[in-house]
């Protein structure tokens, strides 16, 4: 049987080539690109955003967005080193941080399920409230001392291969987890399909008897969740809070799953999709700093791929389009 | 008298402005095919969704296997066995055939979706429809005709004890037809209560028992279907006893003297019609009759350059002129009110004066601006001449009655002194007064030399008003009537189709 070409996979199979025809292009130009250290670095430096990227997505699917989330992950962070500076216990820290995110999300959601209004505009007023809220705990950076905080930010696996050492922080296995268990809810969880199924239709989804309202709310409580989560991660990545941190942060998530074949109008895409457009927005940082460029290439090169995917999702449409007709 | 399956009773429902439904009855039995029939605003949809539960009812009671039920959601419908296909296609497009059919029910293993069984399932499923497809395809990527298969795969799997099938022959052809009646007929059989609607009537008589009426949002009546004729049963729908039709007198006015030509149309064909070929003089009234669905609104949206032209030619004056879109149309004075006052007439945020010019400034061209004055003087004529009921010409549009948006409307267009002047159900949804007043603007336009060309479901106005009519039926014109033998016992026989067979 031949294998099922959507615009989903096209463009995750795209995705994936041109993160490989990366690797390889960069190990061929650059000294000691190739290595496994260059890959796990990738995933060390981007394990917070793999983790927003993937609530995110949720979002998307349900043809929603949040552009909170950067906020969120802003607000996170400051709030932990806030509060383990007045000597709270990070176990009682973490949980509540991940609360407030999630109820956060939830609220929003709820907002916009309830009263009818875009997920834009209710989403704007979290981004400026977090970011506000971020000022009010401390507009100075603090750094984060918990004990618990440093031995969970500095603990690894190292391996010697070759002549180099490639070290894999411990974090970066809450981000893997994290998509691998959100991989597991959208395939083979019944909520999962309905996300998928509200983004495809959402008319024929509530006449099928599916709870959309849950569904939507849900959602956003999910990409609240997972921005607070990454901003725990991120918060161990740089063991400080500032309330400046990551600004535009959820564009990057946005157009991470978009590269990775998730489609804004809804309904088709993947978290490994998301992942993989993470990690080719870090593979062009990494060209881009090994190149000795200003880092605004990395944008413009961004931009660039965004356009490209795009209108590739578009000619893949409409070429589905024609056949059927 | 054993107990009905389904049993609707005293049903009403209003939406703003608008009485759906007025005391209603329904009622279905078990092994049974029965018909839901009437024109379009009938409330053949509204009473679909007070039953599945889209929509809730102002009042009323619905009877389940003898037992009072409140349907509350379509999902509670599902549960309560009530299962529906509308028309347009309700599935998700991006989800595989198998996930569409079993979704919200998803059969399961150890906690997570059993896909396997999911995809084997649902093989079979179709395979008693006749279709043999990759089940773990996108829904999207199939023609409508096999997701509309799917649709009711899906609906019947849901053990359901009562199939509603919402015009779900529009988009198949005659053969995909034949099966589903096949699978209907069998449904049936096995003891399921169905309720079909449809405007096919042909279908009907093929496949149904029992056929209840509805007319503007009230009920008429329940028949047996092979003791109601064709041609009654019209009358049922367009509201008017057959028997009784052709002893009514028609008053026909004569055309003016020398009729001038003023538009041909040969051959000509758009994706969703072929082949219409009629003509029209200046001065004349005539009128486009069939049921819904046999190509009124097509014909009209021809001659408007609305859907694009791909065969035949139209000539005004006997010169062939070449209409585009709308903007050619009205440059060739030509001018198209169309059936849906809200969304495809009226701009509610805007004043009247400003609903009145619009199209006189299209015809314009956007470099000879429609000074302020010019629109105030023409806005108030209109208003004066119309009569549309308003404190002020800056009143919002939307803030008018139906009848009076309709004047204003009839104002934008003869504010760009059209020759032609294209009415699509114009008196649709208005009340009696202003349905004459409407009646009477046209009847004097023609007069001053303005082709008319009328399209009403009414047959009892456009018999007042027009000189000829055209009727259609399957997207053909099937008849020219003019003068004294524009009857509606004559419109009915040609909707019918008797005579030729």
């Amino acid at each position: 049987m031949m294998k099922k070409l959507t615009i989903g996979n096209v463009s995750l199979l795209i995705a994936i080539c041109l993160f490989i025809a990366m690797f390889v292009g960069g190990s061929i130009k650059y000294d000691r690109f190739g290595s496994v250290s260059t890959i796990f670095n990738l995933f060390n430096d981007n394990a917070y955003l793999i983790i927003v990227a993937t609530g995110m997505t949720f979002v998307l699917l349900t043809g929603g967005i949040d552009i909170s989330v950067a906020s969120n992950l802003a607000f996170t962070c400051v709030l932990s080193a806030f509060l383990l500076d007045k000597r709270w216990s990070a176990l009682v820290v973490i949980p509540l941080v991940l609360f407030i995110g999630t109820f956060a999300g939830f609220l929003m959601g709820y907002c916009i399920q309830v009263f009818k209004i875009q997920p834009f505009i209710i989403t704007l007023a979290g981004l400026f409230f977090l970011r506000g809220m971020c000022a009010v705990v401390s507009t100075v950076s603090i750094p984060i001392n918990n004990a618990f905080y440093k031995s969970l930010a500095l603990s690894k696996i190292s391996f010697q291969i070759g002549g180099s050492r490639a070290k894999l922080y411990y974090y970066v296995f809450i981000a893997l987890a994290v998509v691998l268990i959100a991989w597991f809810v959208l395939k083979y969880t019944k909520f999962g399909r309905y996300v998928y199924a509200v983004g495809s239709n959402e008319v024929s989804a509530e006449l099928m008897g599916i709870d959309v309202k849950k569904v939507k709310i849900a959602v956003y409580a999910i990409s609240g969740f997972s921005a607070s989560l990454g901003g725990f991660v991120f918060s161990l990545y740089t063991l400080a809070g500032y309330s400046l941190q990551n600004m535009g942060l959820e564009l990057d998530a946005i157009s991470s799953a978009v590269i990775g074949g998730t489609l804004l109008t809804g309904g088709v895409g993947t978290v490994i999709g998301s992942m993989f457009g993470v990690l080719i927005q870090g593979i062009i940082q990494t060209i881009v700093t090994y190149q000795n460029l200003n880092t605004w290439w990395t944008k413009v090169t961004i931009a660039a791929l965004l356009c490209f995917f795009i209108v590739i999702q578009r000619i893949i449409a409409i070429r589905a389009e024609k056949k059927k007709a | 008298m054993a107990t009905k399956l389904l049993r609707m009773e005293h049903v009403n429902k209003s939406f703003p402005g608008v009485v759906a439904l007025n005391d209603v009855e329904f009622s279905l039995e078990a092994g049974s095919i029965h018909a839901l029939l009437g024109e379009n605003g009938a409330g053949k949809s509204t009473l679909i969704k007070v039953l599945t539960g889209v929509e809730k009812m102002d009042g009323g009671e619905v009877y389940l296997d003898g037992n009072e039920i409140h349907v509350t959601s379509p999902f509670d419908a599902q549960k309560k066995g009530i299962s529906t296909v509308y028309q347009e296609v309700n599935l998700c497009p991006d989800l595989s055939v198998a996930e569409n059919i079993f979704i919200g029910r998803e059969p399961k293993k150890h906690g997570h979706i059993d896909w396997k069984k999911i995809n084997e399932d649902s093989k079979e499923l179709i395979k008693e429809f006749d279709l043999n497809l990759d089940v773990t395809k996108k829904l999207g990527a199939f023609p409508v005709a096999v997701q509309q298969m799917i649709a009711i795969a899906r609906a019947v799997d849901i053990k359901a004890k009562i199939l509603i099938l919402d015009e779900p022959t529009s988009s198949l052809s005659q053969a995909e037809v034949e099966k589903l009646f096949d699978i209907m007929r069998e449904l049936k059989k096995r003891g399921l209560g169905i309720v079909f609607v449809t405007h096919f009537l042909d279908q009907v008589y093929e496949v149904t028992d029992t056929i209840t009426v509805l007319r503007n949002g009230g009920y008429v009546g329940t028949y047996k279907t092979d003791e109601l004729e064709k041609p009654a049963l019209i009358g049922k729908m367009l509201g008017k006893d057959f028997d009784s039709l052709a002893e009514i007198s028609v008053t026909q006015r004569e055309a003016g003297e020398n009729p001038e030509k003023f538009i041909d149309v040969e051959n000509a064909g758009t994706a969703k019609i072929k082949n219409v070929s009629f003509s029209l003089n200046k001065g004349e009234v005539s009128g486009l009759s069939g049921l819904l669905g046999s190509g009124r609104t097509e014909t009209a949206r021809l001659l408007f350059g609305a859907d694009k032209m791909t065969e035949g030619h139209i000539k005004i004056h006997d010169k062939n002129v070449s209409i585009k879109n709308p903007l050619d149309a009205i440059r060739c004075d030509i001018a198209f009110c169309s059936e849906n006052r809200k969304t495809e007439g009226i701009i509610g945020e805007l004043s009247i004066m400003d609903n009145i010019i619009i199209a006189l400034q299209a015809k314009r061209g956007l470099m000879h601006v429609v000074s302020k004055k010019e629109a105030a003087e023409i806005a108030d004529k209109y208003i004066k001449e119309l009569n549309i009921k308003t404190p002020s010409r800056d009143q919002k549009i939307k803030n008018l009655s139906g009848g009076n948006q309709q004047k204003v409307l009839l104002a934008r267009w003869l504010a760009t002194d059209p020759e032609l002047l294209i009415m699509d159900e114009p008196t649709r949804g208005i009340d009696i007064g202003a349905k004459a007043e409407i009646q009477r603007i046209v009847v004097d336009l023609a007069k001053t030399g303005m082709s008319c060309l009328f399209i009403s479901s009414e047959l009892e106005e456009m018999q007042r008003c027009c000189n000829t009519m055209y009727v259609l039926r399957d997207k053909k014109i099937v008849d020219k009537l003019s003068g004294d033998n524009i009857t509606e016992a004559n419109i009915m026989k040609s909707i019918a189709g008797e005579g030729e067979n």
